[in-house]
């Protein structure tokens, strides 16, 4: 014991006999290790404070102690807590309550009762959870995929049009095994939606950039594109510039119960094409009918 | 054999007059005799310091001594508890 005896029982150095004494006791009863049955930190709690207590006690110690003539160390100690390990074990038993029987029947029959109906009740199995990868058509169009669990188990499932990262599918009955006739889990499976390089979606519409050339931006007519849901027939209206956009409406994410159907967007883009001297001869030599400026809407501030 | 002798020789400032009231109060148990057992050699030490060191009147001794039954009491069906598995 190194620590102050005048800290460990809260006292100023000139303390009177009988506050050490006041203060021991208080602190004493406080951390009895046979009052503290269970609690290391009050025994050695108990130990400091015996061991200061005997020293200031003592008006020859504590007058040495004070004039620096010995420290706190190598006090004589009592050993405490003599009755707690008798009292723990089974001879224990000799001062338990006077009507005989243990005062705690009635509360461990419940506590043993609430665990056999634990026991027996029917449980329902762990829920499961999973990762899936959907390809961003399937997320738009909706699709059935197949899904092989760790256990070897092959889970068909069902995507749903529109599912998006971060939802979860529930498929009921297809986690942990239930006991005692108790329902089996769910299979909760995580989606993860992968990018396109050439779609993007906008809600339960799906963008997309549509090149065209300078005649069919120019001219307009029909022309075949490419979509998720296959080969369509659009046509241009005549002097497109680039950033027009076209809607093919219901031909975005598929429509899912109430939710209808979304639209594609085409963003259209005129592509020059590569060199064609032909082109260039006809620009050089054509005079266009009004000479309007396409940069005149760019007005900064001088 | 703990004879009465024995303790009063063993705790200064008991006296067998001390013994017999603390056993008609309960507080200490005696084997026919009379006689003790170690757990009672310890038992005395603890109600001699808890009514001398930390000063507890005659009035809390039995009480903090019937808690301390309880709590013990506790702490070994506990104890057993752990040690057994539930029933079928």
């Amino acid at each position: 014991m190194a620590d102050d005896p005048y800290g460990i029982l809260g006292l100023k150095r000139d303390a009177s006999a009988d506050a050490i004494k006041a203060a021991y006791r208080k602190l004493a009863r406080k951390h009895h290790p046979d009052l503290n049955p269970g609690k290391p930190e009050a025994e050695a709690r108990f130990k400091a404070v015996s061991a200061a207590h005997d020293l200031l006690s003592d008006p020859d110690k504590r007058g040495r102690f004070d004039r620096g003539e010995i420290d706190a160390e190598g006090q004589e100690q009592r050993p405490p807590g003599g009755y707690r390990r008798h009292a723990d074990a089974a001879q224990g038993a000799r001062y338990d309550g006077q009507s005989g029987g243990s005062p705690f029947d009635d509360l461990f029959a419940d506590m043993f009762e609430a665990r056999r109906r634990a026991e027996s009740a029917p449980r329902p199995g762990q829920d499961e959870s999973y990762r899936l990868d959907v390809s961003f058509i399937d997320a738009m169009l909706g699709t059935t995929t197949p899904m092989r669990l760790p256990d070897g188990r092959s889970l068909s499932v069902r995507i749903p049009p529109g599912i998006t990262t971060g939802q979860v599918l529930r498929l009921r009955g297809q986690g942990g095994p239930g006991r005692n006739g108790g329902a089996a889990g769910d299979a909760l499976i995580g989606i993860t939606v992968q990018e396109h390089p050439l779609l993007r979606r906008e809600g339960r519409n799906i963008a997309m950039e549509l090149p065209v050339s300078l005649r069919e931006a120019v001219l307009g007519g029909p022309v075949e594109v490419p979509t998720p849901s296959g080969r369509l027939r659009v046509t241009l209206p005549a002097h497109s510039d680039s950033g027009r956009q076209i809607r093919l409406r219901g031909k975005g994410v598929a429509a899912h119960g109430a939710e209808p159907a979304g639209d594609l967007l085409l963003t259209l883009k005129v592509v020059i094409g590569p060199a064609d001297a032909a082109l260039d001869a006809f620009l050089r030599d054509w005079s266009p009918a009004t000479m309007e400026d396409p940069r005149a809407a760019l007005d900064f501030p001088a | 054999m703990i004879t009465p002798d024995i303790l009063v020789a063993r705790f200064p400032g008991l006296e067998l007059g001390q013994l017999q009231e603390w056993i008609a109060e309960g507080m200490l148990r005696a084997e026919p005799g009379p006689s003790f057992t170690e757990i009672d050699v310890a038992r005395i030490a603890l109600i001699m310091e808890l009514r001398d060191e930390l000063a507890l009147d005659d009035a809390a001794l039995p009480v903090v001594l019937s808690l301390l039954d309880q709590l013990y009491a506790l702490r070994r069906e506990l104890a057993t508890l752990r040690c057994t598995p539930p029933p079928p």
